[in-house]
């Protein structure tokens, strides 16, 4: 969709902040959204693009006024809500006046990383035609997707050229939605900044995107 | 300097912190997560995971030519073979710098970033200015930084927006013959791996 997290490009949120010897986590509650995150992901009922779904779906004003770590927490609760493992009212409901009954032994950490290592590559052994091969002349689709999709608003339409074939990856358009992996290939596809941002941009400078099959047409 | 927009959490510190202390808690009942495991997933990536493990791999390929080639080659190998593979990690390509060329990244659409080499993602690449500014003006975010890169070297951003996730090999500074592997991995600052920073060396 075209949200707000689609950023390249924008202008207007003023200088970067740069922090010296930074911690980790700010404060101990950002650690705990993380690692109930890390946790829950293991439990397999969502993959990562579902959770990038998720999060783009989140209400524009919310999504920019707040910290990364609390739209990690408010994403974590729409998806548990979404995969019905948690309901909306147990969430807003008080701890001492909730009864629950437990659903599951939860995983220990061993588990946790094990899981993690098994499924950690988007890369799939498949035998799939590439479209196109290193040196080809590409278009990016002008696509304007209500769903989720991994193409940037900057790049749709521009001109590029394949620079590297990655192999055969899983479609996170289709993922997302829980409706297969569509195998396909992945490039890095090299852009001429000119060609992207017009002649303010550097004449020398390049922008390279992932993009797989479906988001490219010769040109 | 007072900015609101940088750190929203801390005007809502303690709403949020009580939330994430009620959904542990919801989940803890449910059986869906247990404390124990949380603790090991913080201190993992508190301690054990972060930019220490990239300095290693870009000082190996400093000091090491084969190495160097296999890591430009095959990213995600060679850093598997230093013990380094975690999630987030499964394919990394490691992008060099010359002197003709600088690389830097940046992922427009959330922070995806290389955790088993550089651990969880610091303010700046998450930050809003960043991951907007980063493809379009990244002359003038790398000034931000402190480095005014030449005319005649060209910028390479890549916008992370697959499953691949990039690591910049810095160049090694002037003046460091005499450094051993260890020093040299001293030497070299996360920033320096995400693009944003060039190492200077001891001449300067």
């Amino acid at each position: 969709m075209d949200g707000v997290h689609d950023m390249g490009g924008m202008d207007g949120f003023g200088p970067i902040p740069i922090e010296e010897d930074e911690p980790v986590f700010h404060a101990p509650w950002e650690g705990r959204v993380w690692a109930m995150n890390m946790a829950l992901a293991a439990l397999g009922k969502w993959n990562i693009d579902a959770g990038r779904n998720i999060m783009e779906q989140m209400d524009p004003v919310r999504y920019l006024s707040s910290s990364y770590y609390q739209r990690w927490l408010y994403r974590t609760e729409d998806i548990l809500v979404e995969r019905g493992m948690v309901g909306r009212e147990e969430i807003e409901t008080p701890p001492e006046q909730r009864k629950l009954e437990k659903l599951a032994d939860p995983l220990s950490h061993e588990e946790i990383v094990t899981r993690q290592r098994a499924g950690k590559s988007a890369r799939l052994d498949e035998d799939i035609p590439a479209q196109f091969k290193a040196g080809d002349q590409v278009r990016a689709r002008n696509i304007h997707s209500r769903g989720h999709i991994r193409l940037p608003r900057y790049a749709r339409g521009k001109a590029g050229v394949i620079d590297r074939d990655y192999g055969v990856f899983i479609f996170p358009d289709t993922h997302a939605v829980f409706a297969g992996t569509k195998p396909q290939h992945l490039y890095s596809v090299r852009f001429a900044a000119r060609e992207l941002w017009g002649e303010e941009a550097s004449a020398r400078d390049k922008v390279y995107l992932d993009m797989w099959d479906d988001y490219l047409e010769a040109c | 300097m007072a900015d609101h927009t940088e750190h929203p959490e801390h005007s809502h510190l303690s709403d949020t912190d009580l939330r994430v202390r009620a959904l542990e808690s919801l989940l803890t009942e449910k059986g869906l997560v247990d404390g124990e495991a949380l603790n090991a997933i913080v201190d993992t990536y508190e301690n054990k995971v972060g930019p220490r493990n990239g300095a290693r791999v870009v000082a190996r390929a400093w000091v090491d030519s084969e190495y160097r080639a296999w890591l430009l080659r095959d990213g995600t190998a060679a850093i598997d073979s230093l013990g380094y593979a975690s999630t987030q990690g499964a394919d990394i390509v490691v992008l060099e710098n010359t002197a003709e060329v600088h690389n830097m990244t940046v992922c427009t659409l959330c922070s995806c970033y290389p955790w088993p080499v550089l651990g969880l993602p610091p303010a700046l690449y998450k930050s809003f200015p960043y991951r907007s500014r980063a493809v379009k003006d990244p002359r003038g975010v790398l000034r931000e930084f402190g480095q005014d890169i030449p005319e005649d070297v060209e910028v390479r951003v890549w916008d992370s927006t697959s499953e691949v996730r990039y690591l910049v090999l810095p160049e090694r500074p002037a003046g460091t013959e005499g450094l051993d592997e260890e020093a040299l991995a001293e030497l070299v600052t996360r920033n320096s791996m995400i693009g944003t920073d060039r190492l200077k060396g001891n001449n300067g």
